[in-house]
């Protein structure tokens, strides 16, 4: 609540009244609440006793393009590893990026300091995935949800109201306003850093594997409790997870994130029922179905070995060393960002379930890394089947690949794990 | 299953730790057999008492504050009042056990190799180069690339996976003829829990192991598990094979538990079902049925403890917790449009 000018952009920061009805206020970004281009964040690997100096990167977000729509949720997937949660943090100004930009409703915050980010971080809040770990255990509480509002300048007074009307948003009891984070369970202590997310009347919130840590029951109660948030008050979530299950219930839409870089974006359910990527087919392959005849009725090729180090990635496309459908081509470009129908996008030289029809009428996203080469998608190696069959029947990738130095390093490294059907 | 003789038969375990608020009744009545070559698991929420149960089959809940009653008995021996000189030739050699974190249960300071060659000489007199080559062998068959060289590598080396595979390298090393995982693999990817689990049932194969899963996921008791025991606030509310727990669940909590999973594979409800509530503290449990204060089912003969009978008559080894009748049960227990797997799948999936 202090001065704050926003970097660029010229806009005055609605200083008092951040707010609920700002949903008018973002005329530039046609509905995208958040926008962020070419978002790069490396960390470096420091060296040497008395000279430290920087001897490798980890490359944890590279070249990330994403839109978040305003009231909408955007599900952000993968493996651990992967760099959702470092971007996730970059995207709140947790980290700073290396290179690109992030700019909220038209604002660029990029590079804003500290104190510019002050007003901005009542819009913009999150939720972390450990519920043990993110509550102070010494703070009741009360102090924890209304420290906040205390910092952002809610009249004292009215603090202990609006966190007893929190606590019953959240589905807690107003009552527990004196108690200490460890007289909850895991999902109530989760209801609790809701309800503090909530106290300043957010427009973005990040929610970094909300239930990951929660039991199964409770995390319906808690997906449930988010989706009525969301409607309610108009919120836009950035939902991060491990695996496709729970993100399916709460996203429009979804981006698969592989070593640092978005593998495909689409609709929430298109991604399930037609995943045009190799890795997002072997994500859902993996989960394991609920049912134990299907189970035993469905043929498996799980992925072998485990994702590359993130400090020498492979060159060309980051899975073709895990990927079945993988050819030279995978090994020495980097594929660009397809827009195909209906909003469904795909860095694949290699794509599946997709006619060749829709091939040939996909175009090179403006969301591709700048790094990215021409697509590969060509008719020829367009497999008419792949949209016929099941796309889980790949065939093995020719014997012969160019030896393609540390890409072949890192093939030679994973385990392989007996292909094995189910049965 | 119950013409074989169970390898493991637990009779009415009992454990109770006395703490400052109280006595915890952490697990109460439960009683189970293992046969030889079957994958058991125990399915429950945080807090179900589901991971007492099986440390305290390895005597690792032993303590001044541990009360224990009924019996487990392998072999000849009772694990609950087994000496500890006994105990420890049972443990590794005979019981061996994964545990849930592979970050923290491998010691950190000594190379992976030498872990497992200090247990493989505990338990046998071989020189070390024997052990050494028994290792790499082990190492190989878990599924470990480059196996004469990751032998030599510290933990920190490894990946999360990679230490998974470790643990389960060292509980092999003795051929023990029970594994119990402690929910092994929820600390990972799935693409990793996928092949985790592969190699498992692999060496139920292989080897003759038979198989305890501790696990909260429904999904991978679907994939492994020969027989469901379901356990919720200490006792056992149901337990059956595998089709019986998915097909015919009988106890409200199965269905509350099968409700709420996300299927990839159906529709996407418009709500998750949920149970409302949370899991009593076992240190004032609600009289009665424990799952009482959270059941939609609940009738006034809910105040006493429903016995653990077999209530399906063409299914003697399916057992469940709840006084409803089986044609109340049936009528009931659709929960939110049919979303639990009630009817068999007809037709091969696409």
């Amino acid at each position: 609540m202090t001065t704050g000018e926003p970097p660029s952009a010229g806009a005055t920061p609605e200083v008092g009244t951040v707010g609920e009805s700002g949903a008018a206020a973002n005329g530039e970004s046609n509905g995208s609440l958040l926008t962020v281009d070419h978002l790069k964040l490396y960390f470096p690997v420091r060296a040497g006793v008395v000279f430290r100096h920087e001897i490798a990167r980890v490359h944890a977000v590279d070249d990330v393009t994403l839109r978040l729509r305003t009231g909408q949720t955007l599900g952000l997937v993968g493996e651990s590893g992967c760099g959702k949660t470092t971007l996730a943090r970059c995207l709140v100004r947790l980290l700073d990026p290396t290179d690109g930009s992030i700019k909220f409703e038209g604002r660029d915050i990029t590079h804003a300091s500290t104190r510019e980010m002050r007003p901005l971080r009542s819009e913009m809040q999150i939720v972390f995935q450990d519920p043990y770990a993110s509550l102070n255990p010494r703070k009741r509480v009360g102090q924890i949800i209304g420290t906040p509002m205390a910092l952002h300048g809610t009249p004292k007074d009215e603090i202990p109201k609006r966190v007893r009307e929190l606590l019953a948003r959240v589905g807690l009891s107003p009552e527990h306003v004196n108690r200490f984070p460890h007289e909850f369970s895991g999902g109530q202590r989760q209801r609790v850093g809701i309800a503090r997310a909530l106290a300043l009347n957010p427009r973005l919130i990040v929610l970094d594997e909300p239930v990951s840590a929660l039991d199964v029951s409770i995390q319906a109660q808690i997906v449930n409790l988010l989706d009525d948030l969301q409607d309610d008050l108009g919120l836009t979530y950035l939902f991060v997870a491990h695996d496709l299950g729970v993100v399916r219930h709460i996203s429009d839409s979804i981006a698969v994130m592989y070593l640092g870089k978005v593998m495909e974006l689409a609709p929430a359910e298109a991604l399930y029922a037609k995943p045009i990527h190799p890795y997002t087919s072997a994500l859902l392959g993996a989960i394991p179905i609920p049912d134990p005849e299907l189970n035993r009725r469905r043929v498996r090729t799980p992925l072998e070995g485990e994702p590359p180090s993130a400090i020498d990635p492979p060159t060309g496309c980051r899975f073709h060393p895990r990927c079945t459908h993988a050819t030279d081509v995978c090994r020495a470009v980097e594929p660009p960002l397809m827009q195909y129908a209906d909003g469904h996008f795909a860095a694949c030289h290699h794509p599946q379930n997709v006619t060749a029809a829709e091939i040939a009428g996909a175009t090179r996203s403006e969301m591709s890394p700048l790094s990215a080469g021409e697509s590969d998608g060509s008719a020829s190696d367009a497999r008419s089947d792949g949209s016929a069959s099941d796309d889980r029947s790949a065939e093995p990738p020719p014997a012969d690949g160019r030896p393609a130095g540390s890409a072949d390093d890192v093939r030679t490294d994973e385990a392989p794990p007996a292909v094995g059907s189910t049965e | 299953m119950s013409s074989t003789t169970p390898l493991l038969s637990v009779k009415d375990l009992a454990v109770s730790f006395a703490t400052e608020d109280g006595i915890v009744r952490a697990v109460d009545e439960v009683s189970y057999t293992l046969a030889p070559r079957e994958i058991l698991a125990i399915v429950g929420e945080s807090g179900s008492g589901k991971s007492v149960t099986v440390m305290t089959l390895m005597g690792l809940t032993r303590g001044v504050n541990a009360r224990f009653g009924g019996s487990a008995v392998f072999g000849s021996t009772d694990l609950l009042t087994a000496s500890e000189e006994e105990l420890q030739r049972i443990r590794g050699n005979d019981i061996a056990m994964i545990f849930q974190d592979p970050m923290t249960s491998l010691d950190p300071v000594y190379k992976i190799g030498d872990q497992i060659i200090e247990q493989i000489r505990a338990h046998e007199h071989v020189s070390k180069a024997v052990a050494r080559d028994r290792t790499i062998g082990l190492l190989d068959e878990v599924g470990i690339p480059r196996a004469r060289e990751r032998v030599d590598s510290y933990p920190h080396e490894l990946s999360g996976g990679m230490r998974q595979r470790v643990m389960i390298a060292m509980a092999l090393s003795c051929n023990p003829s029970i594994l119990i995982a402690d929910e092994p693999t929820t600390a990972l990817d799935v693409t990793i829990q996928a092949q985790i689990l592969e190699r498992i049932k692999q060496l139920r194969d292989s080897t003759d192991t038979a198989v305890i899963i501790v696990t909260h996921d429904l999904g991978v008791v679907a994939d492994i598990a020969d027989r469901i025991v379901v356990m919720y606030a200490g006792r056992i509310v149901e337990q059956g094979t595998v089709d019986e727990i998915f097909y015919d669940p009988q106890h409200p909590y199965t269905w509350g538990l099968l409700g709420s999973i996300t299927r990839l594979d159906r529709e996407r409800p418009r709500r998750l079902p949920s149970i409302p509530g949370s899991p009593p503290s076992l240190l004032d449990p609600p009289k009665g049925c424990h799952f009482r204060p959270r059941c939609p089912h609940e009738f006034d003969r809910c105040q006493e403890v429903p016995p653990l009978e077999a209530h399906v008559g063409e299914a003697p080894g399916h057992l469940d917790r709840c006084w409803l009748s089986t044609e109340e049960k049936r009528s009931r227990r659709e929960v939110g449009d049919g979303q639990i797997g009630l009817a068999r799948p007809q037709e091969t999936p696409a």
